[in-house]
């Protein structure tokens, strides 16, 4: 079942949560909606869902316009960051809560809901718990009741709000991957809200940015990646490198010294470049490349994160392989020449804060 | 080794437990055995002629019947008031809460005469009723009155802490499954508080028992119509009539006492139901 977002915007006050922002997702897609808090994307969440009513735009479901249909009707499965289980039923009257409160024309006799409500706990592989009550569950398995009740009603959307947010980081790696294969296995359409880009990019399909209320970028979790089309989407992928120069005949220039190819219109730029996209040179003798310090090296696990000062004193961070670098002889207190292997450059006005 | 201390991780049980057990002793038990040993004075059959009296039976009847109506008609309105005062923000809403607790302020005879001026006959509100046919100053309804007065803060203040701890998460998760805004308070948000209703229900009822002040100056206090069995222990003593008195009362306590081991019994079971931590 395919989302239209079309033209949402949202206020708070005086506060803009939601600036036109649009978005169409395809049936069957997994995606992410990922930005810094309060940039608006749980509110998006909210208004999908129907928790929260836009001041302007549209939301369908399947072509369908549900702006203005109450929650309830919108057939959509809502996972909160905090499980909201209801706390006096078991996990089994959790999972078949939906079922149960159905209009006596479409409800399922007990013994379907009983069906299906084991069929469902199979499925999040927690069907010996049925008996259980939410608070003598730990924090992953109340994740997967709430996913399960959401779930029971065969809703045409799932739509989660930092689901994994409330967890440890091993838990949480475990879900994300878990989340992965079920939305393999049913394929229902789902938006997950996050503001960890790893979980962003390892999950989803596809990826959302926003921030302060607007859509910055669309896109694949490797195209996103690749390729910021906004200082802000370069800035919050991952670690970078900024660096502030101009750009002169297709080279990115720092000062004085001439870093690398960079393509982009001439004039004064703001340059990112991420760790991993640099090489060393040991020495200052050559004309290319950007002449640093090495500060500090540390050289845990495959590769070796090394700390270099400008001449300016501005600080680099660089990630090498580390048998390369033990090649290279190179220690704290060495000159050495930074050359990136890309760059991607902003016109300086578009400079994020 | 035999005497190797055992230390619990909550220190201080027996100092705890040993001043509770000496406070209630002196404090509830003593004062109540004297009413046993005085009723002990009496044989068995001037105890049950003092207490099986049309009189007394009377009174037993109102005293009770008006007291548990007074505790249900509370948590009704009791709910609502906590759910306005937590759900919605309106201006004045401060004072509202504060007027909630004025029932335990104000002495109860004020209460009493306060309540009896303006539902007497020729009173503002009683004038009014009259009209319509409606009597309540000097009939039980007066009484029934009376007990719901000075029992509504209890359950107000009991529920509120509850209600205001429910997230809007589990209520807006009912939602998204379907559910319907009656669906969503029957089977989400009554189960949640219901503990809170009961204990509340449980106090407003053992307050309304025992209350005198304000109940007498509205009831008329009508032999078999509209007589508390508290008025009729005070008539008692007037009459010199101790071991008659504590009779009365003892056969009171232990009613009372049976019907709030009831409600605790109750409310423990669904406590337990649910919050049986692993």
């Amino acid at each position: 079942m395919s989302i239209a977002i079309r033209n949402i915007s949202k206020q708070f006050g005086a506060f803009k949560a939601l600036d036109d922002v649009s978005i169409e997702i395809p049936s069957g897609e997994l995606v992410a909606l990922l930005g810094p808090s309060g940039c608006g994307k749980t509110t998006l969440l909210r208004i999908i869902a129907g928790l929260e009513y836009a001041d302007q735009g549209q939301i369908l479901l399947a072509g369908d316009d549900t702006s203005a249909r109450h929650a309830r009707d919108r057939q959509v499965g809502f996972v909160f960051q905090h499980y909201a289980l209801f706390r006096h039923m078991s996990v089994f009257d959790n999972v078949a809560f939906g079922l149960r409160v159905k209009p006596r024309r479409y409800r399922p006799a007990e013994a379907e809901i009983r069906r299906r409500v084991k069929r469902l706990l199979e499925l999040v592989q927690l069907d010996w718990l049925a008996d259980r009550y939410p608070t003598q569950l730990s924090g992953g398995q109340r994740q997967r009741i709430a996913l399960a009740r959401a779930l029971a009603v065969e809703p045409k959307v799932l739509l989660l709000d930092e689901p994994f947010g409330a967890l440890d980081a091993k838990v949480r790696k475990e879900l994300r991957r878990w989340l992965r294969q079920l939305h393999d296995e049913i394929h229902v359409t789902s938006v997950f809200v996050t503001h960890d880009q790893e979980e962003a990019l390892e999950v989803s399909d596809r990826v959302v940015l926003i921030n302060k209320g607007k859509v910055e970028q669309i896109g694949t979790p490797e195209s996103v990646y690749d390729h910021p089309a906004t200082p802000f989407v370069a800035n919050f992928l991952g670690s970078v490198n900024l660096f502030h120069g101009r750009v002169e005949d297709g080279q990115l220039h720092l000062g004085e010294h001439q870093v690398g190819a960079a393509d982009g219109n001439d004039g004064k730029a703001v340059a990112f470049v991420r760790p991993h996209e640099f090489e060393l040179v040991p020495g200052w003798a050559e004309r290319d490349g950007l002449p640093a310090t090495i500060v500090r090296v540390v050289s845990v696990g495959p590769s070796a994160q090394i700390e270099l000062s400008r001449s300016d004193g501005e600080l680099v961070e660089v990630s090498i392989a580390r048998d390369s670098f033990r090649l290279l002889g190179l220690g704290k207190g060495d000159q050495v020449l930074l050359r990136p292997r890309h760059i991607r450059v902003f016109q300086a006005e578009a400079q994020a804060a | 080794m035999a005497s190797l201390k055992r230390f619990s991780p909550l220190p201080g049980f027996g100092l705890a437990m040993g001043y509770t057990l000496v406070y209630l002793t002196l404090i509830v038990l003593i004062p109540l055995t004297a009413v046993g040993a005085k009723t002990l004075t009496l044989g068995w059959d001037a105890f049950w002629s003092a207490v099986s009296s049309p009189r007394v039976l009377a009174s037993y009847q109102l005293s009770f019947g008006a007291s548990l109506l007074a505790a249900g008609i509370n948590v009704i309105f009791g709910l609502i008031f906590a759910w306005v005062l937590v759900r919605y923000r309106f201006p004045g809403k401060g004072l509202v809460d504060a007027l909630v607790d004025l029932p335990f302020a104000l002495p109860t005879a004020v209460a009493g005469i306060a309540l009896a001026t303006i539902y007497a006959e020729n009173g503002p509100v009683g004038e009014l009723l009259k009209r319509f046919g409606i009597e309540i100053a000097y009939t039980p309804y007066g009484v029934l009155l009376a007990l719901v007065f000075i029992g509504l803060p209890f359950v107000v203040r009991t529920v509120q802490p509850v209600l205001a701890d429910l997230e809007k998460e589990v209520e807006e998760a009912a939602a998204g499954l379907g559910a319907s805004r009656w669906q969503t308070f029957v089977k989400v948000i009554l189960p949640h508080i219901t503990p809170a209703l009961l204990t509340g229900f449980a106090m407003a009822f053992a307050r309304a028992v025992g209350e005198y002040g304000s109940v007498i100056f509205i009831a008329g206090n009508v032999p078999m119509v509209s007589e508390i069995t508290p008025l009729l222990i005070i008539t008692k003593l007037e009459q010199y009539d101790y071991a008659g008195a504590t009779a009365v009362a003892s056969v009171m306590l232990v009613i009372s006492f049976i019907l709030l081991l009831i409600i605790n019994a109750l409310q423990g079971w669904m406590q337990q139901r649910y919050t049986a931590e692993a």
